[in-house]
C-alpha cells in the first residue's frame, strides 16, 4: 500500500484515506464499514471524563502512559471548581498528570485549546468529549470517545474505529447579514435530524466555505456532532493555510476527499436563502426560523462554549450591543472560550462594550452550558444560548428551557428580553 | 452473561445522556453506585427506586445521544439494568456500553411491540430478544466479533488486561 496513491486517490473519502494511512499495520485500504486499528496522534480529556479514565487506566494495570507529549488534560467543565467534590476530582487529574508528565490546561475550553495550539491537517485526534469533531475545521480527523477508551489510548496509543460512510454538505452562495455558521449548522441538523449523521462523517464543502473563517468552520464541525457525526471536516485551503501560518504550525498531511468517492448522501445548502434559526426546546433538531418564535420572553442569554465562544462570536455580539442595554430583569452571561479569546476581546474593547451593555463576563470555562455553575437555570426559566444542546435539564432545572441560536440572535434577544431576529439591530 | 431475563422499562426516541445522568451529578463523583441513584431522573424521578436487578431498558432511536459521558452506561449498569435494547444507539454511547460490559442490542421494531413490564429474554450469543409476555421473538443486528469479545470479557479493562498478559 502506497501512501501517495492513497492521498491522490479520487475514489476514497477523507475518512477512508486518513484511517487507511493511520493504521497500526497499514496493509490494505479501509473502506466505509470496515474496522481499522489506528495510531492516535493526539488524545485529550476534560474534567467530566478524565477522572474516570485515570481510575480505569489504573484498573488496566497501567503504569506509564504511552506518550505524555501527545496527551492533554483540560479542566474546563467546572472551572474554578464550585464544590469540594469537584475540587477533589480536579486534584486527581493534576496529581496523575504531574506523575506522568502530562500537560494540564485549566479554564480554557478543551476544543479551543486544541484548535489554538495543537490541531493540524492530517492529524488523528481522539478526545473524551463528544465535541472533539470541532478539529475537522483545520482538516484533522477528530472524534469523541469515552473514558475507558481514553484510558486504553493513554496506555497503548491506539484505538479501533469503524470507517464511517460520508455525508457531503455543499454550501453554496453567501450568507446574508445577520446569518452565521451556527444558522447553517442548525438548519442542516433540522433537516437530517439528531441521528441523521449517526456513525457517519460529514464533509463540509462548497464555495461558501472560502468566506468562512476557521472559527466559523469550527462551529460547523462542532455542531455536526449534534446530528450524531463521528467526525466532520472542512478541506484544507487558503483559509486553513493562513490560520496555521499565523500560529506557526504546519500540516502533518493534506488529505483531500476524492472527487469520485462514493458518499452516502449529498446535501446542498443555498446560503443566501438562510435566515437566523433556533433549535426549540428540548431537541437540537427541532429547528425553526427565529421569526416563528419571535417575542418569546427569556430570563437568561448565554454567549460562550466550544460552539460559539470565540472572538468572532464576541465581536458579533458587541456589534449588536454597542450603545444598547440588556433588558432589565434579563441576565446576559458571556463566557469566552479561552484566555486568548478573553485577552483579544479585551484589547479590542469588546469586553468594555459588553460590560457597558450590562453583560456579566466570566472567566473562560464551559460555564452555563453544562448546568453546574455560572448561570444555572431555575425552575421554569427560559434561556437563549449560543451553545450546542438544549436537552431537558441541560442548563439547570428539568423544567427550564433552552433555545439554541447564533451569538447575534442571543445578543439581540438579551436587548429585547425576548427571542429576537438579530437583523432588526444590524 | 449469555442469557438475560428481566422486566422491560420502555422509553422513547433520542434519550440523551443529560437525562440518563445529569452533568451536575457526574461532575462530582465517579462512583457508579452514587450515579445509579439518579439514573433517568430527568424523565422519571422515581426510576432509581422502581428498577430491579436484571431489568432491561427498551428504547427507540438514537438512545444515548449527546455527550461522551461514560457515566451514562455506568449509571444504568450500576442501577441493575442488565441490557439496553433499542431501535438504534448514538455511537459514543454504544462504544462506552460495550467498553464497560453493558450489553446493548440494536433491534428494529421492538419499541412498538413492547410494553413496560413485559418479561424479555435476551440471548446474546444468538442475538435474539424474546418477549415472553407476548410470545414474540426479535433478531438483533449482528455485532462485530471484536465487540462481542470485549463484551464477553465484561468490558475493555479485562479484555486489555488479558491481551497484555498473553503478550508478556
Amino acid at each position: 500500500m502506497n501512501v501517495k496513491e492513497v492521498l491522490d486517490s479520487e475514489e476514497l473519502t477523507f475518512a477512508e484515506k486518513i484511517l487507511t494511512m493511520k493504521q497500526v499495520e497499514p496493509k490494505s485500504i479501509k473502506r466505509a464499514g470496515e474496522i481499522a486499528v489506528v495510531s492516535v496522534d493526539f488524545a485529550a480529556g476534560q474534567d467530566g471524563t478524565t477522572p474516570l479514565a485515570i481510575k480505569v487506566f489504573e484498573e488496566m494495570g497501567g503504569e506509564r502512559v504511552w506518550d505524555p507529549s501527545k496527551i492533554l488534560f483540560v479542566i474546563d467543565h467546572t472551572y474554578p471548581s464550585s464544590s469540594v467534590e469537584i475540587s477533589n476530582l480536579h486534584k486527581l487529574m493534576r496529581t496523575f498528570a504531574r506523575k506522568q508528565g502530562i500537560r494540564v490546561v485549566e479554564g480554557d475550553i478543551i476544543h479551543q485549546v486544541i484548535l489554538e495550539e495543537y490541531a493540524v491537517p492530517g492529524m488523528l485526534i481522539v478526545g473524551a468529549d463528544s465535541h472533539t469533531t470541532t478539529h475537522g475545521a483545520v482538516g484533522a480527523f477528530a472524534t469523541g470517545i469515552g473514558s475507558t477508551e481514553l484510558a486504553a489510548v493513554m496506555l497503548e496509543g491506539k484505538i479501533w474505529l469503524k470507517v464511517p460512510s460520508t455525508i457531503r454538505v455543499c454550501l453554496e452562495g453567501s450568507l446574508s447579514k445577520g446569518v452565521y455558521a451556527k444558522d447553517i449548522a442548525l438548519s442542516v441538523i433540522g433537516e437530517i435530524g439528531a441521528d441523521g449523521a449517526n456513525y457517519k462523517a460529514i464533509e463540509w464543502t462548497g464555495e461558501a466555505l472560502s468566506r468562512l473563517s476557521i472559527e466559523s468552520r469550527a462551529t460547523l464541525c462542532n455542531m455536526s456532532m449534534e446530528a450524531g457525526a463521528k467526525d466532520a471536516v472542512v478541506e484544507y485551503d487558503a483559509v486553513t493555510e493562513k490560520y496555521l501560518r499565523e500560529l506557526g504550525r504546519s500540516p502533518m498531511a493534506i488529505v483531500r476527499s476524492g472527487r469520485k468517492a462514493e458518499v452516502e448522501d449529498e446535501l446542498h445548502v443555498e446560503c443566501s436563502k438562510l435566515e437566523p434559526m433556533v433549535a426549540i426546546p428540548s431537541r437540537v433538531d427541532n429547528v425553526r426560523p427565529v421569526r416563528e418564535v419571535d417575542g418569546t420572553p427569556i430570563d437568561q442569554a448565554f454567549i460562550g462554549s466550544c460552539t460559539n465562544g470565540r472572538l468572532e462570536d464576541l465581536i458579533e455580539a458587541a456589534r449588536i450591543l454597542r450603545g444598547r442595554k440588556v433588558k432589565e430583569g434579563v441576565r446576559l452571561i458571556v463566557t469566552p472560550a479561552s484566555r486568548r479569546v478573553y485577552m483579544d476581546a479585551l484589547k479590542l474593547g469588546i469586553l468594555e462594550t459588553l460590560l457597558e451593555a450590562g453583560a456579566v463576563v466570566t472567566n473562560p470555562t464551559c460555564g452555563a452550558c453544562v448546568g453546574t455553575h455560572l448561570g444555572v437555570l431555575g425552575e421554569g426559566e427560559v434561556a437563549v444560548s449560543s451553545t450546542n444542546r438544549n436537552f431537558v435539564g441541560r442548563m439547570g432545572h428539568p423544567s427550564s428551557k433552552v433555545y439554541l441560536a447564533s451569538p447575534a440572535t442571543v445578543a439581540a434577544s438579551a436587548v429585547r428580553g425576548a427571542i429576537t431576529d438579530p437583523r432588526e439591530f444590524l | 452473561m449469555n442469557v438475560i431475563r428481566g422486566r422491560a422499562w420502555k422509553f422513547g426516541d433520542n434519550i440523551d445522556t443529560d437525562v440518563i445522568i445529569p452533568f451536575k451529578y457526574k461532575a462530582r463523583t465517579i462512583d457508579p453506585r452514587e450515579l445509579a441513584q439518579h439514573v433517568m431522573e430527568g424523565l422519571d424521578p422515581d426510576f432509581p427506586n422502581k428498577v430491579r436487578p436484571g431489568d432491561v431498558i427498551v428504547a427507540g432511536r438514537n438512545f444515548g445521544c449527546g455527550s461522551s459521558r461514560e457515566q451514562a452506561p455506568l449509571a444504568i449498569k450500576a442501577a441493575g439494568i442488565s441490557a439496553v435494547v433499542a431501535e438504534s444507539f448514538a455511537r459514543i454511547f454504544f462504544r462506552n456500553a460495550i467498553n464497560i460490559g453493558l450489553p446493548v442490542l440494536e433491534v428494529k421494531g421492538i419499541l412498538e411491540k413492547t410494553d413496560s413490564g413485559d418479561v424479555l429474554e435476551i440471548d446474546l450469543r444468538e442475538g435474539t430478544v424474546k418477549n415472553l409476555s407476548k410470545g414474540l421473538t426479535f433478531r438483533a443486528a449482528p455485532m462485530p466479533d471484536m465487540l462481542m469479545e470485549i463484551l464477553k470479557e465484561g468490558g475493555l479493562v479485562n479484555y486489555i488486561k488479558k491481551r497484555r498478559a498473553r503478550s508478556q
